[in-house]
């Protein structure tokens, strides 16, 4: 009766409604109401023109991560190192913003550009050790996120300023933000950097979906071995599927640097746009449009529940545990699966 | 059968899209009963509708530093004027830096009257939203946003920093004393200044150790630097580097521990760190120097309640208004003879008979000078 698509629609759905039930429980026990809490949570992210854009100004950045996360994943390979390639990816699209000035048509692109260059690059060394020394990517990738971390505040520091902590702020010429979409949304940072995410899922898709090196990554994901017997060049597919995978994620870097933020603050920890992409490509199935989607929910959750706290009273760890059950449930998605197929096996 | 179960799984999620969406309808009328029933409790407290929120960079408001003395500011002004948390003052935690700007909105469009952004990481977000909303007064700490509708807040840190180094040069028995701040800045070179100024003030010939651990976050690299410093005989340390401190104390305690008799001192920045410097009956905290955000935060909301709301001033806070201080919790250590030395050098700032250094440059002029 179910179809397997019908199936990947339904699974996450379901992880969704019990992680807000699960939350909803959790809010009960410590005496707080619920319908309030979600209630704050959905004007949170909804409410007026001004979360609205905030919302599409977080779920952007998070669409950009979950490709990343997501392709390398197509291609059996686990990309954790998507924050530190969003650092860089900052870092460059911040450098090349701020260095000098240029007409928009050139200036923007090629801070863009430049972002994604540098995510790709950080992409990249996980993946040639990978391919040609069998490295395992999860341990070079959680490394280089270290490293990233530390080089870009020591760039920030000494390089993008005069000792400051954050970096100079970019050309008006590099600029995604636009006066337009900050009127209609009552002055939020939304930018047109959405713009660029919803055609980057569409690449994604195009790329895996429509050409044959995409079949060739998904092979390579299904299984390398049969791979390399069909004549395919497994290290070729491991190493340029870490390469794009880290251009998006380096995208995400640009989406902040030249969209939101316009400049680059010293981090003192992750930004964690780059993990919580890992939970936003498993809830969207990794594929573009499921992983658009997601980031939505995921964007929206994130915004509005800074809401919480302020109208309803509901502590922000409680909204943290709240969060982390949905994710917690999206993740166990497994079960669910599971209890589906044995639903759909007694019919028979 | 198999349509059945197809059926009640549909229901299932039909059931939960209608509860959301129930939510979504609902929302408008709840919030406007909450917000009449918040106005409402603040005019039977007695006083008017005033009402002030903070915001708090990513430390939350129990990072034992300036976030948590900054709320505590918020609610002894609470507790004095009737006001509950809820009603009348609260907070807003930032998660992340992009954090900012949201919460800031979301205090001014609950018609907060007075906004405090904690900590100079605010100062770019609080600035904007301060423009973008002429109606709404906000308040910064720790650095300075022109605007009508917005008052900086800053603390004279030399000041305190010059007494803590008149204790600390009284206290120290080998002639060597030190300095550890976080990342190298104005601001923190602000304490540096005024530390080794006050210590020189007292005993000329003493030596002072300075070493950055380029960090506000690293209690190891804070250890490792004590370690050394304590190692060529340094025997009292200020460190001015928020958790990197934190290594600071433990290096003093695990010398303590194996050495009950070990002279070795730490002087505790922002809040008093007495605390943190137990150990068994010991306490290596010598005393520290008294950041007090709260008394700036509750002298600038009974301002504004008072309508004399200081817009477009950049207040400072010094000796004078009780924004600095000295710890005098560890009696033991900071026996009488320092603190009658660190009261008459008080009178002598206060008096204006001693201008401290702000900066390394002023220092070279003061030291000269002596």
């Amino acid at each position: 009766m179910f179809t397997n698509r019908l199936f990947n629609i339904l699974v996450p759905l379901i992880s969704v409604f019990l992680g807000l039930l699960a939350g909803a429980i959790i809010m009960l026990a410590f005496g707080y109401n619920p319908i309030n809490g979600y209630q704050a949570l959905w004007n949170g992210a909804f409410g007026s023109g001004y979360f609205f854009g905030e919302t599409i100004r977080q779920v952007t950045p998070y669409i950009l991560t979950g490709l990343a996360v997501a392709f390398a994943f197509r291609s059996g390979l686990f990309n954790i190192g998507a924050e530190g390639q969003v650092i860089v990816g900052w870092v460059a699209a911040v450098w090349v913003g701020s260095s000098f000035e240029a007409p928009m048509i050139i200036h923007l692109p090629l801070a863009v550009l430049a972002a994604a260059f540098a995510g790709a690059l950080w992409g990249f060394l996980p993946g040639l050790l990978k391919a040609t020394k069998g490295v395992h990517e999860v341990i070079i990738t959680i490394m280089l996120n270290y490293i990233a971390l530390h080089v870009s505040n020591y760039m920030i520091r000494h390089v993008l300023s005069d000792g400051g902590d954050s970096s100079d702020p970019i050309a008006n010429s590099a600029s995604l933000a636009s006066d337009w979409l900050m009127q209609i949304t009552e002055y939020s940072r939304m930018h047109y950097g959405i713009l660029i995410a919803l055609f980057a899922a569409f690449i994604m898709w195009f790329i895996l979906e429509k050409t044959t090196a995409g079949y060739e990554f998904r092979a390579v994901g299904f299984n390398p071995d049969a791979s390399k017997y069909a004549g395919m060049n497994v290290k070729k597919n491991i190493i340029t599927s870490m390469i794009i995978s880290g251009a998006f994620a380096g995208l995400a870097g640009a989406m902040e640097g030249l969209g939101t933020f316009g400049y680059m603050p010293s981090h003192s920890a992750f930004t964690n746009l780059g993990f919580d992409g890992i939970a936003v490509a498993l809830l969207g199935g990794n594929t573009g449009l499921g992983i658009v989607i997601s980031a939505f929910l995921f964007g929206a959750l994130k915004v509005g529940a800074l809401n919480m706290p302020t109208t309803a009273g509901v502590p922000s760890e409680l909204v943290e545990i709240v969060i982390a059950l949905i994710i917690f449930f999206v993740a166990s998605s497994y079960i669910i699966r599971w209890a589906l197929l044995r639903l759909r096996k007694e019919e028979k | 059968m198999k349509k059945n179960h197809l059926f009640l799984v549909f229901s299932m999620l039909f059931a939960a899209v209608l509860l959301l969406a129930a939510c979504g309808t609902s929302d408008e009328n709840a919030n406007e009963q909450e917000d009449a029933g918040a106005s409402d409790e603040g005019t039977t407290e007695g006083t008017n509708d005033f009402s002030v929120a903070m915001v708090t960079d990513v430390g939350g408001v129990d990072d034992k530093s300036f976030n948590q003395s900054s709320w505590e500011g918020l609610k002894a002004f609470g507790a004095e004027n009737g006001l509950e948390k809820g009603a009348g003052y609260d907070y807003a935690q930032s998660e992340q830096d992009a954090d900012f700007m949201p919460n800031l909105n979301r205090l001014v469009k609950q018609d907060y009257n007075l906004i405090f952004g904690v900590g100079y990481k605010l100062a770019d977000a609080l600035g904007k939203v301060a423009k973008q909303n002429p109606d709404t007064n906000f308040a910064i700490i720790d650095s300075a946003v022109e605007g009508d509708n917005v008052a900086s807040l800053t603390f004279a840190e030399h000041q305190g920093s010059f007494l803590v180094g008149v204790a600390a040069a009284m206290k120290s028995e080998t002639g060597k004393i030190g300095f550890i701040g976080g990342e190298e800045s104005d601001l923190i070179k602000k304490f540096e200044a005024g530390y080794r100024a006050g210590a020189k003030s007292v005993n000329p010939d003493i030596e002072v150790e300075v070493d950055y651990a380029e960090s506000f976050a690293a209690p190891d690299k804070g250890k490792a630097i004590a370690a050394n410093m304590y190692n060529s005989d340094v025997d009292v340390i200020y460190h001015s580097s928020g958790a990197t401190g934190n290594g600071v104390f433990a290096q003093a305690k695990d010398i303590k521990n194996g050495d009950p008799d070990a002279n070795v001192w730490v002087i505790g920045v922002d809040r008093d760190q007495y605390d943190e410097g137990a150990i068994g009956d010991m306490n290596v905290t010598l005393t520290s120097m008294l950041k007090r955000v709260d008394v700036a935060v509750q002298t600038v909301a009974q301002q504004a309640l008072d309508g004399e709301f200081p817009g477009g001033e950049t207040l400072t806070f010094g000796l004078k208004q009780d924004g600095v201080g000295v710890a005098k919790t560890n009696e033991e250590a900071y026996t009488e003879e320092i603190g009658a030395a660190v009261e008459e050098w008080k009178q002598k700032i206060l008096d204006g008979e001693v201008t401290v250094p702000k900066t390394i440059d002023e220092l070279e002029t003061y030291l000269d000078e002596l």
